[in-house]
Parts: C-alpha cells; structure tokens; sequence
C-alpha cells in the first residue's frame, strides 16, 4: 500500500480547473457553462480536501461545505435567470443573449 | 488512498470531465459531471473527509444535478449543432488560457516536493463531529451567514423563474370544452 | 488477511442474495395479497407436473413468480424505441437498481459472531457514517427512473420521469429529517450502534426500542419510504389511468424485469430501514447475550450462537411483517393527486419533520447537561 502525495491531487485540481475554464470559454449553452463553473467549483474543492488532509487540520472540509452550499445557492439562482432569459429570448445560447435589454 | 485507486479515479474524472465539455447532448454532459461528481466524493473519502464525501454525494449529486436535470427538460434542450463560426476569438483565448493554465500546473507539478507525505491524523478527522465542532465554534458567523444565502437564493429563484405575466393577467381559469362551446354559441 | 477478505466477501454476497430473493418472493406474496383482498384466487397456474394438486396442495404459485416470471420476462424481445438513447435506455435500470441494492450493505441483520479468531458483525459493511451512506444512496437512486423516463422518446415515459423525480427529491427531505432525529437521538451515525442501544428495558419491562422515543420520525421514514418507492398511493410517476405506464412505458423483457425488481427492493429496503431505527432491528425483547430476563425475573439462559440465531430470525420478521405492511397499504388506499401529493410532503411532512427535529435536539441538549 503505497500512499498518493497530496501534490498529485492538487495537479489532479488543476488539472480539472483548466477543463472547467475551457468548458466555459468554448461552449455557448448557458446551462453547460453552469455545469462547467460546477467542475471548477469541485476542482477547488478537491485542491481543499486534499491540503485539509496534508496539513492535519479540518477547515479545508469545513470551507468545501460552505462551497457545496454557495454552490447550491448559485445553481438554483442561475437556473432561475436562465428560465426567465428562455421566456424572454427563446435561446440559451451566451451569444444570442448580448442584449441588456429587449 | 493506495496509487493504483488513485490512478483509476484520476482517470476517470479527467475522462468525465471532457466529456462534460465536448459532449453535445446536456443530458449526456450533465451525466458525465455526475460522474466526476461522485468520483470526487469517493476521493474525498479516501482522504479522510468522510463527511464532506458523502454530502457531496447527497448535495450535489442528489439535489444540484436534480435541478439541473429539471431545467435541461423544461427548457425541452436537444443536441446542439455543431458550432457556427462568430466567436473565433473567444474559443483562441479559451485555448490559450487552457494551454496557459496546464503549462502552469506541469511547472507545479515539476517543482512541487512530490515526496510530502500525509501528516498523521486523528482517526475521528473528518467525522461529523469533529466538522461540526468547527462549524459550529469558530465558523459559526459564517454558518448563519450561509444559512441567510440560502433563504435569499430561493427566494430570488422563486421571484425569478415565476411567470413574469402572472401578477398582472391572472392564468386564465381552466375551463371544459363544453364551456368553451356555450361561449362559442353565444357568439 | 485472506481469511478475512473472504468472510467479507461472504457477508456481501449473502446479504445480496438474501435481498434479491426477499424481493423475488414478495413479488409473489404482492400478487396472493392482492388476490387474497379482492376476493381472487391469484397466482395459480404454475404446476410443476401437477405436484401441488397431487400432494393435496392449494397451489405452488410461489413457483410461478420465482422460476416462471424470470423466465419469460429474461426470454422476451428487449425493445428499444425509435429515436431514444440507446446507451441510457439501456444503463436506466441498472442506474435504478444499483443504489438501491448497494444500501443493504450498511443493515445490521444481527449481533457479533466469533469464528476461529474472526470476530465480525452481521453486517456486509459496518462503519461509522452508514447514515449519511444511506441518505446518499437514495439520492443517488433518482437518476435510474429520471433517465429511463427521458431515455424512452416517449411523452408518457418523460412525464413519469419528471414525476417521479420530483416525487423522490421532495419526499427525501422528509426522510432525511427523520433520519437526523434518530440520529440526534443515539448520538451516533453506525447502524449496528444504533441497533446496539435499542437492546435492554425500561421499567423492567418495555422494550428499548427507538419507536417509544421517536414515534413522529416512524411514521415520516415509513411514509416517506413508501413514497420513494413509488407505489400506490404514491404511483403518479407510473399511474396507468394517466400516463399507461409512466416511466417504464418502453421498457420490456429484462430491463422492465429490473425496474420492477428495483420496486420490490425498495419496499425491503423501507422495511428494513424502519425496523434498524424504531423496531430494534435484531433485538429480541427482554433477550440479552446469556438469554432470556423474563419481566418477572426469571432467567432463561440459553447458548450465545442461540441469541445470534434468535436475533437474526427476529430481523427478518420484523422486515417481512413491514413488508406485508406496506403491501396491504398498496392494495387499500387509492392514488394521490399531483398536487395533493406535493402538499402532502412539502406543507405537512417537512414542517414535522423540522419540528420533531427541534424538539429532540432540545431534549437531547436538556439530558446531556
């Protein structure tokens, strides 16, 4: 049994980071960014866990509830804008969406 | 948490998380992020955040996903085509800043001292106990804080996802057809 | 280390073949119950050779469901629809069942027994967060039904999935509360820890059972239970009247064999979720490692491989009268409507629940200082 390094999980974050940036940078579904910004929102999280455990101390794991929990608020205020932006535009697509008005 | 499961979970969630950027369906990608949801929760266990691993599994795969799951239906989302040019620039430095940003962890991973072991813990760290005795001491503003985020977010989900319409012309009364029919000849 | 890799892998699979054949027979005991309550005969054309009239017997319908059904269900055309998914049509059921079936593994079925120099629990896995391992799995367990209702191409079958997915996240909520209350409770997250302090009296007489301290929390889970596993009178998402067969509508042959599988693993999961929290799980009444202390005061005393023995049999007809229980309820009460159903959890179930919460907590805080 040999143990991980915890450094080979912070690359494993970033790692993750950098497909949740690219995620939200090349696709135009408003609701795949949403899920995109989730991915880097976890590759955070595992980045905490992972110091939480190098270091002996426990708020890496309180910080990533309180990430879990905004994350929570997030989805559900984002999913609601996104509805009342589909009443109003007929598209999800971040391109089409470039009116601050209509 | 021994190499070869830590391999195999790597693997996987760097998969799954290409798969919810590349795949085109948003069930297939919301899947795939399940996916990478829960092998991040099964890390986190392996870590010692036993806790944190399984409300994220209840949290995020249960409900968050849910949602968003709800949202791709009501919207009635299909398959996008493939992409239309127009925003050249933005996929260039989207790649850029990938490519700037996996330069950055191979410098990270080159310098890091790989040979850091895990310090030893108690075998109570990660329990709920031992999370709540911080939540609930030394994070406590935060806590309540959090607690008032959440009231607010679905106050403001529910004040935006309404119908907008609603407050001013009430949803017409669900009537039988034969009521229209007597409307109808009436007329 | 070998040997005790094997008696874990003999805990796994004993519990799993346990559960999978509970829910092969309650698929028969379903179909007599029903019959026995509308006044039919049932289930009652299987004869292997004609044994059962033979040996004077009522019938041998048990061997209809558990070696006829298989057989013609895993034998028919496995069909997909024009247009769905292929992939997630085909992963739905499974995505069902699997949640489902892995939460076993946390139940306690009986005390600790001692083999050679392996001393172990009766229980597949037992660690300290099984609580929250449970509440996750259900959560889990959504995805099979959503998926397979969207999976289908079919407008009945998307509805179902909706339904039931939105059935199953509200009425989590409920369960999770009364989950946290007993855990509140007991101050500990282990099942089998739970079991453990449901064991001895009060008064010399009644049962430590959790039932006595959290009778709200009992009937939330087991109502709550029954709602997640989606049968009257809680089957919006597969109401025949309304939606043909809701989220199963395209499924047949095999995979439908699962879903319905994965129904009656949930009925056995809620029975035996109610009876580790509120019924003592393995607990027999007034029976202790040397035996029995009768109310009196009177000591029967009898073999410890006995009280393992008695326990696990008590185990299971605690499980099996729950499921009867449920199945009676299936058969007596008619459907909810949509709305009636969302009211029902979200206006009465969750502001208990919250409630009881409380209360305990307070109590608990009161005890302990």
């Amino acid at each position: 049994m040999m143990s991980v390094p915890p450094s080979w999980f912070m690359a494993l974050g970033a790692l993750l980071f950098a497909i949740g940036a690219a995620g939200v940078l090349i696709r135009r579904n408003v609701i795949v960014m949403l899920m995109a910004i989730e991915l880097m929102l976890n590759a955070v999280n595992l980045t905490f866990i992972a110091l939480s455990r190098s270091l002996g101390s426990i708020d890496g794991q309180v910080i990533v509830l309180f990430v879990i929990t905004v994350a929570a608020a997030e989805a559900a205020t984002g999913l609601a804008i996104i509805i009342a932006a589909f009443r109003n535009r007929e598209t999800v697509n971040a391109d089409e969406l470039n009116l601050m008005r209509w | 948490m021994p190499l070869w499961l830590f391999v195999f979970l790597a693997a996987l969630a760097v998969l799954a998380a290409l798969g919810v950027v590349l795949q085109r369906n948003p069930v297939h990608c919301l899947m795939a992020l399940v996916v990478v949801l829960l092998d991040l929760a099964v890390m986190f266990i392996g870590l010692g955040a036993v806790t944190v691993g399984f409300l994220q599994a209840i949290v995020y795969v249960g409900a968050i996903m849910v949602l968003f799951l709800f949202v791709i239906w009501l919207l009635n989302l299909q398959t996008e085509e493939r992409r239309v040019a127009g925003s050249i620039g933005l996929r260039f430095f989207g790649a850029v800043g990938a490519a700037a940003l996996v330069a950055e962890l191979c410098v990270f991973v080159v310098k890091a001292p790989s040979t850091a072991g895990l310090s030893h813990v108690p075998p109570t760290f990660g329990s709920i106990g031992a999370i709540a005795e911080a939540l609930f001491t030394d994070y406590l503003i935060a806590f309540e804080a959090t607690s008032l985020l959440l009231l607010v977010a679905v106050i403001g989900a529910v004040a935006l996802a309404r119908r907008a319409t609603a407050s001013r012309t009430r949803s017409p009364v669900p009537v039988s057809p034969a009521v229209h029919e007597q409307i109808g000849a009436r007329q | 280390m070998a040997v005790d890799l094997v008696i874990a892998a003999i805990r796994a699979v004993v519990m799993l073949l346990l559960v999978l054949n509970l829910s092969a027979i309650l698929l028969w005991f379903e179909r007599k119950g029903s019959a026995l309550i509308q006044d039919r005969i049932g289930a009652n054309r299987a004869a292997i050779l004609g044994v059962g009239a033979r040996l004077g017997l009522p019938n041998l319908g048990i061997v209809n469901t558990l070696l006829a059904d298989p057989i013609k269900m895993f034998t028919k055309e496995d069909f997909v629809p024009a247009g769905a998914d292929h992939f997630l049509h085909g992963l739905a059921p499974f995505l069902a069942l699997f949640p489902v079936l892995v939460t076993f593994a946390v139940i306690p079925i009986g005390d600790t027994v001692t083999i050679g120099a392996h001393t172990f629990d009766l229980v597949a896995a037992d660690f300290n967060d099984a609580a929250l391992y449970v509440l996750a799995s259900i959560g889990i367990g959504v995805y099979g039904i959503a998926l397979g209702g969207w999976a289908s191409n079919n407008r009945w079958a998307l509805l179902g999935g909706i339904r039931a997915s939105a059935q199953m996240i509200s009425y989590e909520i409920a369960m999770g509360l009364a989950i946290v209350a007993v855990v509140a409770t007991y101050g500990t997250l282990s099942l089998q820890a739970i079991v453990r302090e449901q064991g001895g009296v009060w008064f010399g007489w009644l049962p430590r059972w959790g039932i006595i301290l959290q009778p709200i929390a009992f009937l939330l889970l087991f109502t709550a239970g029954m709602a997640e596993s989606k049968r009257v009178p809680f089957d919006l998402p597969e109401s025949e009247s309304e939606l043909v067969a809701g989220y199963f509508t395209e499924y047949s042959g095999g995979k439908q064999a699962v879903f319905m599988l994965t129904d009656f693993a949930e009925v056995a999961l809620v029975a035996m979720l109610v009876t580790t929290f509120f019924f003592g799980g393995w607990q027999v009444p007034w029976l202790y490692r040397d035996g029995f202390h009768l109310p009196g005061g009177a000591l029967v005393s009898i073999p410890y491989w006995a009280v393992v023995v008695l326990g696990v049999v008590a185990f299971w007809i605690k499980t099996i009268f729950f499921c009867w229980l449920q199945i009676l309820i299936r058969w007596t009460l008619p459907r909810f409507r949509y709305d009636q159903l969302m009211r029902f959890g979200w206006k009465l179930l969750v502001p208990i629940g919250l409630l009881n919460l409380i209360v305990t907590a307070v109590v608990v805080v009161m005890a302990g200082s």
